[in-house]
């Protein structure tokens, strides 16, 4: 009989298991299941490119159809409602049942969704897959008004876009500076004062408390009683780990699917990458679950090689990014508990510079904003655990090849 | 048909047609060869479609942008004629072109 391997999720991470299995010299079946009608594409230029009309769904894919006709990758549309472990069999929303010889949970993550009065009026959306956006684009005239609830990169991001397709936009921000989950002080200033010179208006200590309006929204309230008059709202308030459906089937989870350095979830012939996934990561030395792109590819490798038997151990710096306006933010590494912050470049006044981020005299992060060289290096210096010196760092006249 | 030649590092070759208006790294993902990663999806943002142009062929695709070579500059297999396969764009001129792509990505 021929061996078939499942993946739950036509995500990132399944664009790259997928062919990596027949790499790995997979011979039997590879059938992707995924709730979208469409191809695994690139998410990160939903909030970018794709919103601002530079790529089309199209160009979004991440291979072609003819790629994965090839290769004898099988894609279905549908939705999982339960795995059966004893059986290895899972159950579609259709009620069909599929058997698998290998399953590979590659779920992803989604929105976190808030409700407060008028949260389902019209002209509402988040931003995560195509419809979201394209929900979006309906609402995009210029002049009219966009608020974004939430400072974070995707909120940023969309704020960027929608200015530059000529909207008025707000943001708001519950905390008391943007970016504050994920940068330091000095990167939230900064980008605070490049999107004010963009004519974003950036409000901080605002939590929504209503959006009004008839069918479609036309003012957003706040807690202090400050009104905003929005024809569109997106909200970017964070995303949350799939984890319920291998919750359900006992597969343990905690803040995301667990996984060992062979991305081998505790249940037998259960494979899970990306999003979805809680790992250790040996260069912090701690379990982490990371919303990234990199990490989903990464683990999509690791997690084929896994089910044809090949052990090959994830050892892998996390690194990001985020385009706005004409700003190219490269993140190397997590910044997470550390204790001094040095600057390289005019943070005040040209829009480029890197912060980097030490732990007791270690680099452990940098964000590095038009500075490629200082990403790459930050990315060598913290993968392969080298010494730096904060204080030669500082100085920008030394070339940064210099540095090491 | 006009074809590109990756060579890994290994030595495997993978011969892979031109589509005029894509770029080197999306020809390669396309055609699932190995060792370009391709993590950024083509923005100039990690690094990971570095690629050696046969020397060549330098003069046909052009110089690399700014960006492209501060990032180059700190990869530890860089070469004289490297490049980030996502800021080439194909046309049928590179018809018969070699790129051989290195042991790591960054």
């Amino acid at each position: 009989m021929t061996k078939r391997c499942i993946i739950i999720g036509a995500s990132h991470a399944a664009a790259q298991l997928a062919p990596s299995l027949r790499q790995e010299g997979w011979e039997g079946d590879v059938l992707v299941v995924g709730d979208e009608p469409h191809l695994p594409y690139h998410r990160p230029p939903l909030s970018k490119t794709f919103l601002g009309g530079e790529k089309t769904v199209d160009s979004l894919a991440i291979r072609p159809k003819a790629f994965y006709e090839k290769n004898r990758i099988e894609f279905r549309v549908g939705r999982v409602t339960a795995i059966d472990r004893d059986k290895q069999t899972l159950t579609l929303t259709s009620g069909q049942a599929l058997s698998y010889d290998k399953l590979a949970l590659c779920m992803g993550s989604r929105v976190r969704k808030v409700t407060f009065p008028g949260s389902e009026l019209e002209g509402i959306h988040y931003v995560r897959d195509i419809a979201d956006v394209e929900g979006i684009k309906h609402h995009v005239f210029k002049d009219k008004n966009a608020v974004i609830v939430g400072g974070g990169y995707i909120g940023l991001e969309t704020a960027s876009a929608l200015k530059k397709l000529g909207m008025n936009v707000v943001v708001l921000e519950m905390a008391s500076r943007i970016l504050q989950r994920v940068t330091a002080p000095e990167l939230s200033e900064f980008y605070t004062r490049v999107h004010t010179e963009e004519g974003v208006d950036v409000r901080t200590g605002m939590s929504v408390s209503s959006i009004e309006g008839n069918t479609h929204c036309e003012k957003v309230t706040c807690d202090d009683g400050t009104e905003f008059p929005a024809d569109l709202v997106v909200i970017g308030v964070g995303i949350l780990p799939n984890v319920e459906l291998a919750e359900e089937a006992g597969i343990a989870v905690n803040n995301g699917i667990v996984v060992d350095s062979f991305c081998r979830t505790n249940a037998d012939n259960i494979v899970a990458a990306g999003d979805c996934t809680n790992h250790f990561n040996k260069i912090y030395g701690r379990r982490i679950r990371l919303e990234s792109v990199p990490n989903a590819s990464e683990q999509g490798k690791i997690a084929a090689a896994s089910i044809c038997g090949i052990k090959k151990e994830y050892n892998s710096l996390p690194w990001f990014w985020s385009d706005q306006y004409d700003l190219k933010l490269q993140i190397a590494g997590l910044s997470q508990g550390y204790d001094q912050v040095v600057i390289r470049g005019d943070k005040n006044t040209s829009r480029s510079f890197a912060a980097f981020y030490f732990k007791a005299g270690k680099l452990i992060s940098a964000d590095c904003v038009n500075r490629p060289q200082e990403f790459m290096l930050s990315k060598r210096v913290i993968a392969q655990n080298l010494k730096i010196d904060p204080e030669r760092l500082v100085d920008d006249s030394t070339p940064v090849k210099e540095l090491l | 048909m006009s074809s590109i030649t990756f060579i890994e590092h290994n030595g495997n070759q993978h011969q892979v047609d031109i589509e005029e208006g894509k770029s080197v790294m999306q020809l390669a993902m396309d055609n699932g060869v190995p060792g370009v990663d391709a993590d950024c999806g083509g923005s100039c943002a990690c690094g990971t479609c570095h690629v050696i142009v046969d020397k060549n062929w330098v003069s046909a695709i052009g110089s690399a942008n700014d960006d492209e070579n501060q990032m180059l500059d700190m990869t530890p297999e860089k070469a004289e004629t490297s490049r980030l396969s996502c800021q080439i764009t194909a046309t049928d001129a590179m018809n018969g072109m070699v790129v051989r792509i290195p042991e790591f990505q960054m």
